[in-house]
């Protein structure tokens, strides 16, 4: 099967389906809308399910419903709507239910724009909604990856029966690049644990609602230790020339890609730059980072906020090295040349 | 004390004890002469009768039946305030032949669930909606409820209910019945024994019309609460029987459960090796024939390290995009790597549209194309925005007769030509794109073909589309 030129948001879809998903339940958005687009042609021909809800409010219900019938669904929005779906989130996440939802990023806040921004961090990788809960959260950086990576979030959501994010930018959604399908399709069987109409699942019971403190402090113990066992192992992240870096750039999705070019073009003129980029942002690649505080001598931050990803860079290298931060915002995406300019001041200032 | 019947044996659909509760299990948490038990009672029974224990999944809200899960055995969902017809629709959908039913209060139905009522009627979800009308909100301790009679007073309407205020009680009944979908909608009360046999009865017919597949049914109950309106059990009761039924008229506001036809049977699930080739088809899998002819380099630049960064920009309508598509197409076919990134939203439709597309022999590490080897510009703003980023020695393709003021760089190279006047003449200004395509000599034509045929829809156009690629490559002195 020759390598396929498709969209971002197609490749979410097709990986979704490829990983077993039956049910999108979604509401329009810019620019995520090819997502559900493309659910509502492919789902009813694959024997799912495809419903445009009245509100991401009414979908990431749905997505509680089905994922507790033990069938792998899925949503897509953007900032606007994702901020609407933390309610739903923080109760999927309460009664340990799994599912996956895409988050293709723009400007905010508030209305913002529909250009590319990566300003969802905090609301989706600290968590947006009420509780002690934590969702998981995949990063692509290629339209390949947006397909492998959907299929990972499902089997990792159902792992660790908890919500999974693909957090992407407008850009890697809406870029085409070739992309090569796995040879098979899977089809998990329902969970024992979902609620599926029928005599043997009768006794089972979805809810995050514990009146007793200590059944609640148990729970919400229990919760934590799946988090942390993610980050134990879970923790994905691509490394660039970092080996002999003297400079560490750090970034996720498109500016992943655009700080690539920047460590080539940087290191044609002798400075020693590296990139390591967090495929995983909850669990996050702390450790990777402390450790390359350890060869490196300073650490720049990109992304396309004012300052969220660099919080987690800078807790991981807990002050051993500087960490600078370049930024972007309101849909202006640096080019390679910007953060080269970037890059050299910062290298003249650690020599 | 051995030789009577027990008539009134607990149902079945009741568990015998309520272990979930976390103490006195073998009673319900709620207050002596409230409608929750009696209603729940009423439910089990009918599902002890229609003979759907199995099947039904009960969905509990949030307000004072949040708990309905201690004591429904059957399968159990408890979801967040209001949205229980949302995840009534997802279990419903997942599990077309189970029972599904959405327990739910007035706050949480009629208040901040009201969306998600309405859009579950609207769609017709053939799901069952136990609708409990007290006029209060009971848990949070007596707060208004969107249901609250006019001039009632409430912990938070302690003046009472005005309609300049509060404006009127909502009617869900009502409202419901004026929408096309649902098959079965009566407002039942618990006001007296004969209320509650037809409460009994419609809430039994409720759940058969599920059962028999037909559609959207709501019973609404009218409910006393005797600890929040401070009154007795039996006041509470004579309250809902003669005050509450003035406000709320009981009535079958619906009922199409003769004539509602079952819905369809789902098709069969496809097998995984179709879903799989209908995957990886694309949704434009009939309009691109497989093709014979071998892959083929462009010619150029050499295939082996190749490193092509186009821009293509112009006016909306031009093709701009569908450019930029058809080289990262013509680039996958000759066997390199590509991308294609596009500028998106409104100004697509007017105004400036632009994309960047890389065809390289390695790997692309930017997709984002901020010094062009190569500028396809199809109007003259377009020009000026990018000609000062093209790197020196690259190649400038401009749409006009003659270079306009101000385009005076020296260090590129241009072929202008007026690609959209020579695609008007042969048919169609919109294959101006394709024109400037051929001009631009980037690719054999083979490959080129190859990739309209996957992205071109219509014969008529593929047809024009090969004409303009041929005009294009004449006008710069290159013949077929």
């Amino acid at each position: 099967m020759p390598k396929q030129l498709i969209k971002g948001n197609d490749a979410i879809v097709r990986g979704a389906i490829l990983a077993g998903c039956r049910a999108f339940y979604g509401y329009p958005i810019t620019p995520a809308s090819e997502i559900a687009e493309a659910a509502a042609f492919y789902m009813p021909q694959a024997g799912g399910t495809f419903l445009q809800a009245e509100s991401e409010i009414a979908a990431v219900n749905m997505l509680y419903g089905s994922a507790a019938a033990g069938v792998r669904c899925m949503s897509a929005s953007s900032g606007p709507g994702i901020s609407l779906m933390q309610e739903g989130i923080s109760y999927l996440a309460g009664a340990e239910l799994p599912c996956v939802i895409a988050d293709i990023m723009r400007g905010g806040p508030g209305l913002g724009n529909i250009a590319p921004e990566q300003s969802d961090y905090m609301q989706v990788v600290k968590g947006g909604g009420h509780g002690c809960y934590r969702a998981l959260v995949l990063a692509p950086d290629s339209v390949q990856e947006m397909l492998d990576l959907t299929m990972l979030a499902f089997d990792l959501a159902d792992e660790y029966r908890n919500p999974v994010y693909v957090l992407a930018d407008g850009f890697i959604g809406q870029m085409m690049e070739p992309v090569e399908f796995p040879e098979r399709a899977t089809l998990p069987a329902p969970p024992p644990w979902a609620v599926r109409g029928n005599e043997e699942t009768r006794k089972n019971l979805f809810t995050s609602l514990y009146l007793e403190p200590d059944d609640l402090e148990r729970h919400v113990r229990n919760l934590q230790a799946k988090y942390d066992r993610a980050q134990r192992e879970e923790v994905r992240f691509q490394q660039y020339r970092t080996e002999d870096a003297d400079l560490i750039l750090v970034g996720y999705g498109i500016v992943a890609r655009i700080l690539k070019s920047v460590v080539n073009l940087a290191r044609a003129e002798g400075i020693q730059a590296g990139l390591l980029r967090p495929i995983t942002l909850f669990p996050f690649p702390s450790e990777q980072l402390r450790s390359l505080a350890g060869t490196a001598s300073a650490f720049t931050v990109v992304e396309l906020s004012t300052g969220q990803l660099v919080e987690d860079v800078r807790l991981a290298v807990e002050g051993r090295k500087p960490v600078h931060l370049y930024t972007r915002v309101g849909g202006n995406v640096p080019s390679a040349e910007e953060i080269l300019n970037v890059v050299r001041k910062g290298a003249l200032a650690h020599v | 004390m051995s030789d009577f019947d027990v008539l009134h044996q607990k149902a079945k659909a009741f568990y015998s004890n309520y272990d979930r509760k976390s103490e006195l299990q073998h009673q319900t948490h709620y207050c002596p002469g409230c409608g929750h038990g009696i209603v729940h009672k009423l439910i089990a029974k009918a599902i002890d009768e229609l003979g759907v224990q199995n099947r039904t999944v009960l969905v509990s809200p949030v307000g004072c039946s949040v708990f309905a899960y201690y004591y429904f055995d059957v399968g159990n969902v408890q979801v967040a305030h209001g949205r229980a017809p949302a995840a009534a629709t997802g279990i419903k959908r997942a599990l077309p032949e189970s029972i599904v039913i959405s327990y739910q209060g007035d706050g949480d139905l009629a208040a901040i669930g009201s969306a998600e009522i309405l859009h579950a009627a609207n769609r017709g979800e053939p799901i069952t909606v136990f609708f409990i009308n007290n006029a209060i909100y009971g848990m949070t301790g007596g707060q208004m409820a969107p249901t609250t009679p006019l001039g009632e007073k409430s912990t938070t309407s302690p003046f009472g209910r005005s309609i300049w205020n509060e404006g009127y009680p909502l009617h869900i009944s009502e409202v419901l019945s004026s929408l096309e979908a649902p098959v079965y909608i009566e407002r039942v009360a618990l006001g007296n024994n004969k209320m509650i046999q037809g409460a009994a009865k419609a809430i039994k017919k409720a759940l058969d019309t599920q059962a028999k597949g037909l559609g959207f049914s709501l019973i609404e109950v009218l409910s006393p609460c005797p600890t929040i309106w401070k009154m007795q059990p039996q006041d509470a009761q004579k309250w809902v029987e003669e005050e509450l039924t003035k406000v709320y008229p009981l009535a079958v506001f619906r009922d199409k459960t003769k004539e509602a036809q079952p819905r369809p049977a789902p098709k069969p699930a496809p097998s995984l090796e179709t879903v799989r080739d209908l995957i990886a088809a694309g949704k434009h899998a009939q309009s691109s024939p497989p093709t014979d002819a071998p892959p083929t380099a462009f010619p150029s630049r050499g295939r082996k390290g190749a490193d092509l960064r186009i821009k293509v920009a112009g006016f909306g309508g031009q093709g701009v995009l569908m450019l930029g598509q058809v080289l990262a197409e013509a680039g996958l076919e000759a066997g390199l790597e590509v991308s294609w990134l596009p500028s998106y939203g409104p100004e697509m439709r007017s105004g400036t549209s632009n994309c960047h597309v890389r065809i390289a022999s390695h790997e692309i590490d930017s997709p984002l194309v901020s010094k062009p080897s190569v500028l396809m510009a199809l109007n003259e703003p377009s020009l000026h925005k990018f000609l000062n980023a093209v790197e020196p020695g690259g190649l400038v393709l401009y749409n006009g007769t003659e270079l306009p003021e101000g385009a005076d760089r020296k260090d590129v190279n241009y072929i202008v030509q007026p690609f959209t006047a020579m695609a008007d003449k042969l048919g169609d200004a919109r294959a101006g794109n394709i024109v400037m395509l051929g001009a631009a000599g980037l690719f054999e034509p083979s490959a080129i073909d190859s990739a309209l045929r996957r992205l071109v829809k219509t014969e008529r156009w593929l047809e024009l589309d090969r004409r303009a690629l041929q005009a294009g490559r004449e006008c710069i002195g290159v013949n077929s």
